[in-house]
């Protein structure tokens, strides 16, 4: 029972750094789901646009970024980034100190991207899967179209899209670990970090891994509650689907 | 930009080769192991049953990076029996671990889409086949199979590109592929325009296998095309490429 010393939360045991990293993984994720879904859900309604141009624009967006590995958009996106902002501060003022692109943020904007580009086709889906009479008949009545938006396809859309979205928010805590790479501390680092002082790698990756298996079993516990929810009145269409 | 890719095109070009070659392995070898897995999936006996249900629930629910660093450093701690046992050749080489780590994942992924094929095989054409007085090998060979591979191979197709695209984590085990070659030549030059002759080639390398996969099924699936032939509804290419690489 010596590895459970290793675990512990004093001391010199690494239960408290690993608890601390799991938080950053956590706050990651979190932080990054609006900022897809929203991106998702405009890159989806430019594909629906009217406009080849836009349309070509949201198709090409989320080909590309599907198309790329995520550990590739987070580099460009923490080097590139960084650099372009650097650029531009020398442009601003000469004199000025360079900024540093913190990991969090990097993270932050890749992972978004990331979950913008899979989602909008999740979203895109949803939407032409909507009863175009009701659109219709609330045009019809008069009623604006973002009023239309709020309170006729988005609680629809929801609906209709959370499946999809649940699969892309387990794969985005998975992704989560991809920022120990560019030294966020997260749970994945804080391990790294653990196993340089004490040389256990076996048990610090296994207890890795097996913490980000009790989330994502979490969450599709939690998703599948949710979808159970979002369909009480569908209850024959929920069931077939 | 030119001149980047006239210093860095050889290494890349073969850090290409390495991400293709570390794909196809563990796609084919985890193609040959998730047949079985597969079948016992859905055998009747729990105790079968649940070991592969673990198995592909651990692997779907854990990052590909945290699997890796198991595999490679968490083998470490084992060195000495690893080496008694003649293994250590094998841990000791990030290459064979990040191999090892891509056929266990792809394997617990491709059990979970074939498991799929295999339930929507239409019971009436097993029924027939039963009726027919098929042996259950037969049974398998010429109408289950078949019809589940057939089901499962748009998925397969979404599993191989996410495969290729999630090999870019050997990098981080000094595995010199496309993404090792990359941050190799960012470190030398910060010049970012590396990284957009990476992106450039993992587009290549996907958008050929979508358009190679698409073929393949139309070939496939042709004995389905001539009842269902819609001349009027081609899609153009951006739908069917990004259609191609959804999860």
């Amino acid at each position: 029972m010596e590895w459970l010393s290793y675990l512990s939360f004093t001391g010199g045991g690494w239960g408290d750094e690993l608890l601390r990293g799991l938080g950053v993984t956590l706050a990651l994720a979190a932080a990054s789901l609006p900022v897809g879904l929203a991106l998702g859900l405009a890159v989806a309604a430019l594909g629906l646009c009217r406009r080849a141009l836009w349309r070509g624009l949201a198709a090409s967006f989320s080909t590309t970024i599907r198309g790329l590995p995520e550990l590739l958009t987070l580099f460009i996106i923490y080097h590139g980034v960084g650099l372009a902002l650097n650029s531009l501060l020398k442009w601003l003022s000469p004199g000025a100190t360079p900024v540093e692109l913190s990991p969090f943020l990097a993270g932050v904007i890749a992972l978004g991207l990331v979950f913008a580009g899979y989602s909008s086709e999740v979203w895109r889906g949803a939407w032409q899967s909507l009863d175009r009479g009701q659109l219709e008949a609330a045009q019809a009545i008069g009623v604006r179209r973002l009023t239309i938006f709020r309170l006729i396809e988005l609680p629809q859309l929801l609906r209709l899209a959370l499946p999809g979205l649940g699969n892309l928010w387990i794969s985005l805590i998975k992704d989560t670990a991809l920022v120990s790479v560019i030294a966020l501390n997260d749970l994945m680092r804080m391990a790294n970090v653990a196993v340089g002082v004490t040389k256990k790698p076996f048990l610090f990756f296994a207890v890795v891994c097996l913490v980000y298996w009790a989330i994502c079993l979490l969450c599709e516990w939690g998703l599948a509650r949710l979808e159970q929810r979002a369909n009480r009145g569908f209850e024959r269409e929920g069931r077939a689907a | 930009m030119i001149d980047i890719l006239e210093r860095f095109s050889g290494q890349l070009l073969s850090g290409a080769g390495l991400t293709l070659q570390i794909t196809l392995i563990a796609s084919l070898l985890a193609f040959c192991l998730s047949l079985p897995l597969a079948l016992l999936r859905r055998s009747p006996s729990a105790a079968w049953r649940w070991p592969v249900r673990l198995y592909v629930s651990f692997f779907r629910g854990t990052p590909l990076l945290a699997q890796l660093f198991l595999v490679y450093y968490g083998s470490g701690q084992f060195r000495v029996p690893l080496t008694e046992a003649g293994l250590w050749w094998f841990f000791r080489d990030p290459y064979y671990c990040a191999l090892l780590t891509f056929v266990l994942n792809s394997t617990a992924y491709q059990v979970e889409i074939l498991r799929g094929g295999l339930r929507a095989v239409p019971s009436g054409q097993i029924e027939a086949g039963i009726a027919l007085g098929l042996r259950k090998l037969e049974l398998y060979r010429r109408i289950i199979l078949p019809n589940a591979y057939r089901i499962a191979f748009p998925a397969l197709g979404n599993e191989l590109i996410l495969l290729l695209k999630g090999s870019a984590v050997v990098s981080v085990i000094t595995v010199l592929d496309v993404m090792g070659q990359t941050r190799r030549a960012f470190s030398q030059t910060f010049d970012l325009s590396v990284y957009f002759w990476a992106a450039v080639l993992y587009l290549l390398m996907t958008t050929i296998f979508v358009l190679l996969w698409r073929r393949l099924e139309r070939c496939l699936t042709r004995h389905l095309h001539c009842r269902s032939a819609q001349p009027g509804k081609r899609r153009g290419l951006f739908t069917r490429l990004s259609t191609g690489v959804a999860p």
